[in-house]
């Protein structure tokens, strides 16, 4: 809907004073004549402040990433950085053990959200926007969890899984000693067991925003599509899912993002140990653990940042090309 | 007699179709039950573990019904967890950070979307992209930027942002910025730019057009914004454990974690105590749901 506001909004021609469109040439002078000093003065404090913080807190921590990854540096003395290259980075490739595992489980987490979590939330969006009895109900149940911080949620999942105590081997008469599932603990499951956690809330934040963009969709294409005689699968596919596009993106994009940020389930469970490594993890426990490597660390947060610039620049550019429409 | 059979047999494929379709539903409807249940299970098995005592369970088994069910784990968690000291620590850094953000958030918005600069548009794609970073990317500098930034000593008992409430507050407004830019900025473009126009021609500055004639009008996104950030500042994990030392200063969901194995021995009281912790939350669910959902939805109606 704010959408089709905007876009009819650039069509009218370009208001004199203070408009959203920018003018050309020959009425820009005029606009800001109409601005007194005063008045700029004030526009500059007002997006400057919010920008200080931004750069100053966001940005300006990011590029040091990247140029501390460079080096070596307890983090004392900022005379005593010192650059060594590439060094962290081949140290973290070849020798740093738990790096290669928190690669791969951060993978295995995008690609679980992506085949499992994401499309379940879309499924059951479709079904709940066909406005059956009870739908609000069903709604509510699957969102409730979107609500609760993921640390709930982690507490939650140990309440499921605890090997003597956990509704889970209790249901499966497993909490005999010897005879237990260590869902967290062993190193070969704890992954997905709080994976099928992380997708609780994961499937009701998709549901939510992809319900949204159902309601949106003009009943009318529907309509169309069945008087053509196409099957509800072939309506969704065809006619609806195309017309959701816009949708679809931000939810790719949360997705993958929210894979890359996954930290807090793994460091309630076990501080992201054990076969929980994740990028996150790792960077953190270097800050708070004994020994500080703030090169090191740095590196390690280098590499989660080339792997969140893709999701990233893919959902600017395309932000960018509609509000240049 | 073939007019009959045709008939016969329209009617014949209409109740079928009717009957299938009727089927349909039925197992759509027991589908979405069987879903619902499964989703609600966790919450609902927490709440019931938090009313049993742990004596009882022990004796029962945690799979049972019956025996004793009080709230002596709520009062051990409350008392023992010392949760109201953590929650005040919440109110303490959430308060001041929802209004700064949405305050700072409405101005960048307000000249990004209601005035045409060159740096427009660059500004709102920095701000967005600030936004969607890990945290983790940022924060092995910024961990040191903490420790090293100073503060006025009646803002900081150790003279810098590092552990406390003001450099909690800080990285929540910096880090939330992005978000709530775009979702106002979104927002204020739908407004009639005459509006603008019409402060001008009675005088109105700038300050007073966006205070008196835009922030009001903008007055539903605020009140989503503020739900949602209310919700994700009270649920943040992250930044407590790394840019503060101090327990006692722990924000309650930060906090939550070191209450677990000191205080919290057994699954009983980690129920109550999660319960109470998501409380707040649930109130959020249940009486905001509406500005919550707007709130999420607004951010990806466009863009």
């Amino acid at each position: 809907m704010t959408d089709r506001v905007t876009r009819s909004a650039s069509t009218t021609p370009p208001a004199p004073a203070g408009g959203v469109v920018p003018p050309p040439t020959e009425k820009r002078k005029k606009r800001y004549s109409l601005l007194s000093r005063r008045d700029r003065i004030t526009l500059w404090l007002m997006a400057g402040i919010p920008t200080f913080l931004v750069i100053f807190f966001i940005l300006l921590p990011t590029a040091a990433s990247i140029v501390l990854s460079f080096t070596s540096w307890s983090g004392v003395g900022l005379d005593k950085i010192q650059f060594i290259g590439l060094k962290n980075y081949t140290d973290l490739f070849t020798i740093y053990k738990p790096f290669w595992p928190a690669v791969s489980h951060n993978v295995i987490w995008l690609v679980f959200f992506l085949t499992l979590a994401t499309p379940l939330g879309v499924f059951l969006a479709v079904l709940l926007d066909k406005n059956i009895r009870g739908t609000r109900v069903y709604q509510g149940a699957l969102y409730m969890p979107v609500v609760l911080s993921l640390a709930i949620v982690g507490f939650i999942a140990e309440l499921m899984y605890a090997p003597e105590q956990g509704l889970l081997n209790n249901l499966l008469g497993r909490t005999a000693q010897g005879n237990q599932i260590s869902w967290l603990g062993d190193r070969d499951i704890n992954l997905w067991a709080v994976l099928v956690a992380a997708s609780w809330r994961q499937v009701g934040y998709v549901m939510v925003l992809y319900l949204a963009g159902l309601k949106a969709v003009d009943p009318a294409l529907r309509e169309a599509a069945a008087i053509d005689g196409a099957s509800e699968r072939q309506a969704f596919f065809r006619v609806v899912f195309p017309v959701m596009k816009p949708i679809n993106i931000v939810v790719l994009v949360i997705t993958a993002i929210e894979s890359l940020r996954a930290f807090d389930l793994a460091f309630i469970t076990n501080k992201g140990l054990n076969g929980l490594e994740l990028l996150s993890t790792l960077v953190t426990n270097n800050i708070i653990g004994e020994t500080s490597r703030v090169g090191f660390g740095s590196a390690i947060a280098v590499v989660l940042l080339a792997v969140s610039v893709g999701p990233i620049i893919f959902y600017l550019v395309r932000a960018l090309r509609e509000e240049n429409e | 007699m073939t007019e009959i059979t045709v008939a016969h047999n329209l009617s014949a494929t209409a109740v079928s179709a009717r009957r299938r379709k009727k089927l349909k539903r039925a197992g759509l409807q027991a589908f979405l039950i069987v879903m619902s249940l499964i989703w609600l299970l966790p919450l609902a098995w927490a709440l019931y573990t938090s009313f049993r005592p742990y004596e009882e369970t022990n004796r029962l088994g945690y799979v049972s019904i019956g025996g004793v069910y009080d709230l002596s784990n709520y009062e051990t968690a409350w008392v023992d967890g010392e949760l109201p000291k953590y929650f005040l620590n919440t109110i303490i850094i959430l308060v001041p950070a929802v209004i700064l953000v949405l305050l700072l958030a409405s101005m960048m918005a307000f000249t990004v979307s209601r005035y045409s600069w060159r740096l427009n548009l660059s500004l709102l794609m920095l701000f967005t992209a600030a936004n969607l970073l890990p945290p983790q990317v940022i924060i092995t500098p910024l961990f040191r930027i903490f420790l090293a930034l100073p503060l006025p000593p009646i803002l900081s008992d150790n003279g810098v942002f590092y552990d406390q409430y003001v450099g909690m507050m800080t990285i929540h407004v910096a880090f939330q910025l992005g978000f709530c830019t775009f979702v106002l900025s979104n927002y204020m473009k739908t407004l009639p730019k005459e509006l603008n126009e019409a402060a001008v021609v009675d005088g109105a500055g700038v300050w007073r057009t966006y205070w008196s004639v835009i922030l009001p009008l903008t007055r539903p996104a605020l009140a989503a914004l503020a739900t949602l950030q209310v919700t994700w500042i009270y649920n943040d994990f992250f930044w407590a454990i790394v840019l503060m030392k101090t327990g006692d200063k722990y924000p309650i969901t930060s906090a939550l974690n070191n209450l677990k194995g000191q205080f919290f021995t057994d699954n009983n009281l980690i129920a109550a105590g999660s319960i109470m912790v998501a409380i707040p939350t649930l109130v959020v669910f249940f009486a905001l749901q509406k500005q919550f959902v707007s709130g999420l939805t607004l951010g990806s109606t466009k863009g």
